[in-house]
């Protein structure tokens, strides 16, 4: 992976880089020393690690404001960075850039129950926001894993998602307001406490924008009220195929449960070990189906999963009679990473997105590469969007492995598109698989959406060597070609 | 002031239209069946680019939860197809039209609330830009965050970015039963209360609104027409049991006084949906507006409108989205109340009308120049639908 050459002149006047950033953010808000800025020097990607030039930490809106202009006017860049949980590298520091640390704006500036909405500065943690309203039996629906951790600015930046947003949605689909910074300083505000941002639906393309675009200083998001209750159904089958069957046939029957996943062998083993959550064994699939709403709904949905369960050739079916043995049918799934943290001195999380129909052909494609490659893989799915989460067993000690890892996980990627579906479900391209981006899309589609971002940032200053597998100049990918009427349309109907 | 209308039939067509509209330097109107020309303002354009002979479902697949069409395919064919299989666009688009301008001009009805707008709904898109370049944006399935999230832009963009070619949009199952509740006599401010109430509880409405005595009185629902003023509704729609259920316990917490039944809901929110009959048969003086404000604000902005302007409204969206009808010249008026946040559209109104107004709320500098940069990464001639959103986009 290789990242934009650094600018050695810039590194060279570091000093007064320095300078300009301390006459904006005073005292300790800018970080030099080694030690401390070792914190920063990579995200949940730990693959790849790089030193920043100089952090800094804003702690007003107006010291973002100003910190984004002065890096312009000396032509330096800038990688924002929230909590540092990117899964794809979305955080990774540049050598010759500063590092745009969002951790002191942690406020909940304002709860709003009568507008169903809560307004927050973008270091406040996903799961911050649903503790703050869970007295009144609100949440604020995406969950990602790192929910605990992950904050809300990084959110918006990724679009993440989590167990539940085939019913409730990703970010992009529950934030009702942003407030944002340019790479200028300028201070732009979209949306608010009402539906549909007025203008162009610039909301939707900063959100998982992965930090290339503005520096996002607030966000409002909409609150729902908690599901009157929740239950789920544990379901075990002979083959994967079966099981996709089955998640096929509750979607067509018009379901969509508030949560469902599957998980193949090597992952039910691997958990069972670590947790024993109660998981069936004897089965080469094993589905969690979780359905939520008013106790009435949950009741009726269960049973009518359970009977196309059993149609689907279900071997093992389990409904959870306690809130208690609920949690324990998760508690193995959420556990699914660590566990096979545990059989492997290292793994590699994949995340790609298929239409849910490949998923045999794609699971047995995926098996031929592991035996031909010699790496282990085992595979959790958010089986009801067909994202796949396939875990690559490796050892970073053995030589090669590493690189045998990412090999083998971009060639996972790759099948997901062959087979109509996309990079990226959930953690973001971010350097990870920025290489991979010409496998989807084409030269024509890359370049309109490079175009986009010199809307935002024409220098190209933000989070730069992201995303993009080739970097184009703004002046570059404006020309247009023209040529002044040899152009007719014979063949087009007019009238 | 259209002269010539090319009609393509294929993207590649359409590639070749638009690449001489820019060596000639002459615009082009954007259309799919023209069934949305009254909304924005006019397009100044020698040429209309009708996209209506690109039409087809290319790939349905229900088990996927996703449909790809041409973007001129009728809307109403769509709508057949996924009614067959028990599935639909889950926001409630009006009905009418081709995909590609439903797209286009961002819409969404009652379930907005719950279910977002067609901008939470699209996928995918293929179309060619300004530029003449043909090019893709988002992808196929229900799930994706690989690069920007170009179909969400194109929502709503009234066809001033890219002449959209092909379009991928989520659909879901639709729901297999509906009932209203209804109550009686409220005015503006307790009615919006109530559906605050409604909202708030772990009941999933999809459908709150309040029709004032005038609009009640309109409906061709009798329970509404007949109550002899105004009527809140509180819709709850899904499963069979879990309706019964959630409608005899929101009932009782609300102290409705009337539970409207499948036919009856279905028929009284196709009105909502489509103004329920606001400023209709008033000719040119009347012009009709949408605001979209934050949903407690809604009595307090019309309360404020009102000491200025003689106006008729009635509400949804839990009381978010105020349809207005006003006399004509009153834009300055209406969003001078818009203090609580929020911004006011011109729906409905004569063409000469919407050429000289300001028919989306006007932008603050910083997001307009942003804009105008957002439409030149598109279109930097201005070929595409100039004008139909602001004066000089």
């Amino acid at each position: 992976m290789k990242m934009p050459v650094p600018d050695s002149g810039v590194i060279a006047r570091r000093r007064e880089i320095v300078e300009a950033l301390r006459a904006i953010v005073p005292g300790e808000g800018v970080i030099v020393d080694e030690n401390e800025l070792r914190a920063y020097e990579c995200d949940g990607l730990t693959a790849f690690r790089q030193l920043p030039m100089v952090a800094v930490l804003p702690s007003t809106v107006e010291q973002v404001s100003q910190v984004l202009k002065a890096c312009k006017a000396m032509g330096v860049k800038v990688v924002p960075r929230g909590a540092g949980t990117s899964l794809s590298g979305g955080a990774l520091p540049l050598a010759d850039g500063v590092l745009l640390g969002m951790g002191k704006f942690k406020r909940i500036l304002d709860i709003d129950y009568a507008n169903r909405c809560v307004t927050v500065q973008p270091g406040v943690t996903n799961l911050g926001i649903s503790n703050a309203v869970a007295h009144e039996g609100f949440y604020y629906a995406p969950d990602p894993s790192s929910q605990i951790a992950c904050t809300i600015g990084g959110n918006i930046a990724e679009n993440s998602g989590g167990v539940h947003c085939l019913k409730y949605g990703l970010t992009t689909n529950n934030v009702l307001g942003l407030e944002m910074v340019l790479m200028d300083g300028t201070v732009i505000r979209l949306g608010g406490k009402h539906l549909d941002a007025g203008g162009y639906d610039l909301m939707g393309i900063i959100t998982g924008s992965e930090g290339l675009l503005g520096v996002v200083t607030e966000v409002t998001v909409r609150i729902l009220k908690k599901p009157a209750t929740a239950r789920a159904v544990l379901l075990g089958f002979p083959t994967s195929e079966q099981g996709g069957d089955c998640v096929a046939a509750i979607i067509a029957a018009g379901i969509i449960p508030g949560g469902m996943e599957m998980m193949d062998r090597p992952a039910i083993h691997a958990a069972e070990a670590f947790v024993h959550a109660g998981y069936p064994l004897d089965v080469e699939a094993l589905l969690i189906v979780e359905l939520d709403g008013p106790a009435a709904e949950v009741d009726h949905l269960i049973d009518r999963v359970e009977a196309i369960a059993r149609d689907k050739g279900a071997c093992y079916a389990r409904v959870s009679k306690s809130e208690e043995e609920r949690l324990a049918f998760w508690a193995g799934r959420k556990a699914a990473f660590p566990a096979v943290g545990r059989i492997s001195p290292d793994y590699y999380c994949m995340d790609g997105t298929i239409p849910r129909k490949a998923l045999p052909l794609v699971l047995q494609r995926m098996q031929e590469m592991s035996d031909r490659c010699g790496l282990r893989v085992a595979n959790v799915f958010h089986a009801g969007d067909g994202n796949l989460h396939p875990l690559i067993l490796y050892d970073a000690n053995k030589p090669g492995e590493l690189e045998a890892a990412e090999e083998f996980g971009n060639d996972i990627l790759r099948l997901c598109v062959e087979v109509g579906g996309v990079l990226t479900g959930e953690h973001g391209v971010g350097v990870e698989k920025r290489d991979l981006m010409t496998d989807q899309f084409d030269e024509a589609d890359l370049q309109q959406q490079q175009r986009l971002k010199c809307a935002f940032d024409p220098d190209g200053l933000l989070n730069p060597g992201k995303v993009f597998p080739t970097l184009h100049r703004c002046a570059e990918l404006g020309r247009l070609h023209v040529h002044q009427g040899e152009l007719r349309f014979p063949d087009i109907p007019r009238f | 002031m259209t002269i010539t209308t090319l009609k393509p039939e294929t993207a590649a067509q359409v590639t070749d239209a638009v690449r001489w509209a820019l060596s000639a330097g002459e615009p082009l109107e954007i259309l799919g069946s023209g069934s949305r020309r009254g909304l924005g303002r006019p397009v100044q354009a020698g040429h209309a680019l009708d996209l209506s002979g690109l039409s087809g479902v290319i790939a349905y697949e229900p088990e996927e939860l996703v449909l790809t069409a041409l973007a001129g395919t009728p809307m109403d064919s769509i709508r057949a197809m996924l009614a067959d299989r028990g599935q639909h666009l889950a926001f409630e688009p009006p009905e009418g039209g081709t995909l590609g301008g439903l797209v286009a001009s961002g819409l969404a009805g009652p379930r907005r609330i719950s279910a977002g707008s067609a901008r939470d709904h699209t996928l995918g898109i293929a179309g060619v830009s300004g530029r003449a370049e043909a090019y893709k944006g988002g992808g196929k399935v229900v799930k994706n965050v690989t690069g920007y999230d170009v179909p969400k832009l194109m929502a709503g963009s009234f066809g001033t970015l890219t002449a959209l070619t092909e379009i991928t949009v989520k659909v879901l199952p639709a729901p297999e039963d509906t009932a209203t509740l209804l109550l009686f006599g409220l005015d503006d401010a307790a009615a919006v209360a109530m559906l605050d109430r409604a909202l708030r509880s772990p009941y999933e409405v999809s459908g709150a609104a309040h029709l004032p005595a005038a609009a009640a009185a309109r409906s061709a629902v009798f329970e509404v027409a007949g109550a002899g003023g105004a009527v809140t509704l509180v819709r709850l729609e899904g499963f069979g049991p879990s309706v019964a259920a959630r409608v005899t316990m929101l009932r009782e917490e609300l102290r409705a006084d009337a539970v409207l039944g499948r036919d009856g809901s279905l028929a009284l929110w196709r009105e909502v949906r489509d103004g329920a009959g606001l400023g209709e048969g008033a000719g040119g003086d009347t012009h009709l507006w949408k605001l979209s404000v934050p949903p407690s604000a809604g009595p307090s902005t019309v309360e404020a409108i009102r000491r200025t302007l003689d106006v008729e409204v009635f509400y949804d969206w839990g009381g978010g989205l105020v349809w207005l009808a006003a006399p004509p010249d009153s834009g300055t008026a209406i969003r001078a109340a818009l203090s609580a946040g929020g911004h006011a559209t011109l729906v409905r109104a004569p063409e000469a009308v919407r050429a000289a107004t300001d028919v989306f709320q006007p932008l603050p500098e910083p997001l307009m120049a942003l804009s105008r940069r957002v439409k030149e990464s598109f279109d930097p001639k201005g070929i595409l639908n100039p004008g139909r959103m602001y004066a000089g986009l």
